[in-house]
């Protein structure tokens, strides 16, 4: 049996940043709708999916990474899937626990973080392949990148749906609600508008480096 | 010597051409509809004259904005935006909160054209998108209906219409109750006939007399608003006569069954919505079909659609949505009837 060899990776600081920025899950990626569109409908409901993630994400990390070299290739999946699925039944109960309202507004989608991609792409693509230092890293800043993104929504959702953020009124109490904002449509929207903010950040900036060079080029 | 100085020019057809321009169509169509804002002001007062206004500035000022986000050239000056925006005005009730209009008017831009890549690119009628948008985002303020013909509503706006931006308007009930006019239910024609079966008589249909949106004015000033461009060539008569037909041909076998609670052909097509949607939106060029086949089909499902969606939908108007799904089964309509190319086989028939 032949062992693949993958090229270990430093851990610096762009291990961490680049899940924030560059290779964010949410919003470059675009993996895991499911959630992100799901339960942003409010704020608190955005962090808490979003830190159930974080620490399945890291969790799962760790333990794939640790176990990388004994889970038979043929079977890769189904293993990480289970290893995912304790920490999610974790997860689910301790949120539980805590709070039977979050856990009843966040419904089957805590379960169902077992089948998101972020997670199984992160332990395919990475953890089964790099150290744990690396891996735990990777998965933080994932972890981190995707909790700001459902925070991105959920403010924004919850703000124009009902007026508040995490439950304070922002406006005075006469506030007309925007209801298509809490039912899913709004979800696609705002969805759709942090993307285009961010690719039009993106392209400008682009834009801006190419001008920059061409003076340079030209100057010289 | 003479034949090279003046070449022969060689080109296919056209050969006829005439310098007719988008903005030029564009304006005709804002002429168009000129009189039927000028009925809703008459109608409805100094609240549907703000609206108007806040809804077509507030489409032009996204247009320029979007212009400016995607550096392209801007494009306010082709009227389009100008016609988006007082069409989605004329489809809102006359004391509609105007920041609503606002949003409505930014939303119909951005998410209905802009997106999309401007004019020409939208897929679906911007105005109607924005329409929708508020009817999703505030389906309370959308549905308050005020009356007609109000003593005073050139000097006094009716109090929805200037709510702060971000707040509730104020209850209408209570401005109409002190206005005592008799008999009026804060229903329009379509809802009294949907939930009570009393249809509304056609004269007052025509004239356009009763409550509704701004811009269910006269069906008798739309249709001939909308002759004027069809007579111009601005607009293919063929999609709202389909429509006309759709809808007549889809309602008529539920009122010869049971005239009491089905409402009249007639009725259907002069109440709500349905001419000036018909005439003005469906007709729009980037929404409807190219083929033949293509635009009769197009008219007949929204037609069909539209009767469908007022007798046994939620609400009381479908003109809206079934002039969206129209736009979006375009494509497929188009796709489906293209023309046979003269001399060509069907496939079946290929040796």
């Amino acid at each position: 049996m032949t062992t693949v060899l993958h090229k270990q990776e430093q851990v610096t600081l762009d291990t961490f940043l680049r899940g924030i920025w560059e290779e964010n899950p949410v919003f470059v990626m675009l993996l895991g709708m499911c959630p992100v569109l799901a339960v942003t409908n409010s704020t608190l409901n955005a962090i808490a999916m979003g830190l159930a993630t974080l620490f399945v994400l890291v969790a799962s990390g760790t333990l794939v990474s640790l176990l990388r070299k004994m889970i038979p290739r043929e079977v890769r999946i189904a293993t990480y899937i289970i290893i995912i699925a304790t920490f999610v039944t974790m997860v689910d109960y301790t949120i539980q626990a805590i709070s039977l309202d979050l856990y009843n507004s966040l419904g089957a989608f805590i379960q169902l973080i077992v089948v998101n991609c972020v997670i199984l792409g992160r332990a395919e693509a990475y953890a089964s392949r790099q150290r744990v230092g690396a891996a735990v890293v990777n998965a933080l800043g994932m972890g981190v990148g995707f909790t700001l993104a459902l925070l991105c929504l959920g403010t924004v959702r919850e703000l124009l749906g009902a007026g508040t953020i995490l439950g304070y009124p922002i406006f005075s109490p006469n506030f007309e609600p925007w209801v298509v904002m809490i039912l899913p449509p709004g979800g696609f929207f705002v969805l759709g508008g942090w993307l285009l903010l961010f690719e039009w950040i993106k392209q400008r900036r682009e834009r801006r480096t190419l001008q920059a060079q061409g003076a340079t080029a030209h100057g010289s | 010597m003479a034949l090279t100085s003046k070449p022969i020019e060689i080109r296919t057809s056209p050969h006829i051409r005439k310098a007719i321009s988008v903005a030029q169509i564009m304006r005709n169509v804002v002429y168009a509809l000129l009189p039927i804002c000028a009925w809703s002001v008459y109608k409805f007062g100094l609240s549907a004259l703000l609206l108007l206004l806040t809804t077509t500035v507030a489409c032009a000022l996204s247009e320029s904005l979007f212009c400016w986000l995607s550096g392209r050239n801007n494009t306010v000056r082709d009227f389009s935006v100008i016609i988006t925006g007082l069409l989605l005005g004329l489809t809102l009730p006359p004391g509609f909160p105007l920041w609503m209009a606002a949003v409505a008017g930014f939303m119909a831009i951005g998410l209905g054209k802009a997106l999309f890549g401007g004019l020409g690119y939208n897929v679906m009628n911007p105005a109607l998108v924005g329409r929708a948008f508020v009817q999703a985002a505030f389906p309370v303020a959308i549905t308050t209906w005020t009356p007609a013909f109000v003593p005073g509503r050139f000097s006094e706006a009716i109090p929805s219409t200037l709510t702060t931006p971000f707040m509730t308007p104020p209850d209408a009930t209570v401005w109409i109750q002190a206005l005592a006019i008799d008999g009026f239910t804060g229903a329009t024609p379509l809802a009294l006939q949907k939930f009570e079966h009393i249809s509304a008589s056609t004269i007052d249909l025509l004239t356009g007399v009763l409550a509704g949106s701004a811009g269910e004015s006269s069906a008798l000033l739309v249709f001939l608003c909308g002759l004027y461009l069809a007579l111009r060539g601005m607009m293919d008569w063929r999609i709202p006569a389909a429509v006309f037909t759709g809808t007549i041909l889809t309602s008529l076998p539920f009122y010869l069954v049971s005239p009491e609670i089905y409402p009249s052909p007639q009725f259907m097509i002069l109440s709500g919505g349905l001419m000036l949607g018909a005439m003005f939106m469906a007709s729009d060029m980037v929404g409807s079909p190219l083929t033949p086949r293509g635009i009769w089909l197009y008219g007949f499902s929204i037609g069909f659609l539209t009767v469908m969606i007022r007798l046994f939908g939620g609400l009381t108007e479908g003109v809206m949505y079934a002039i969206l799904i129209g736009n979006v089964l375009t494509p497929l309509i188009d796709s489906v009837t293209q023309p046979r190319v003269y001399g060509a086989r069907r496939q079946e028939e290929r040796p």
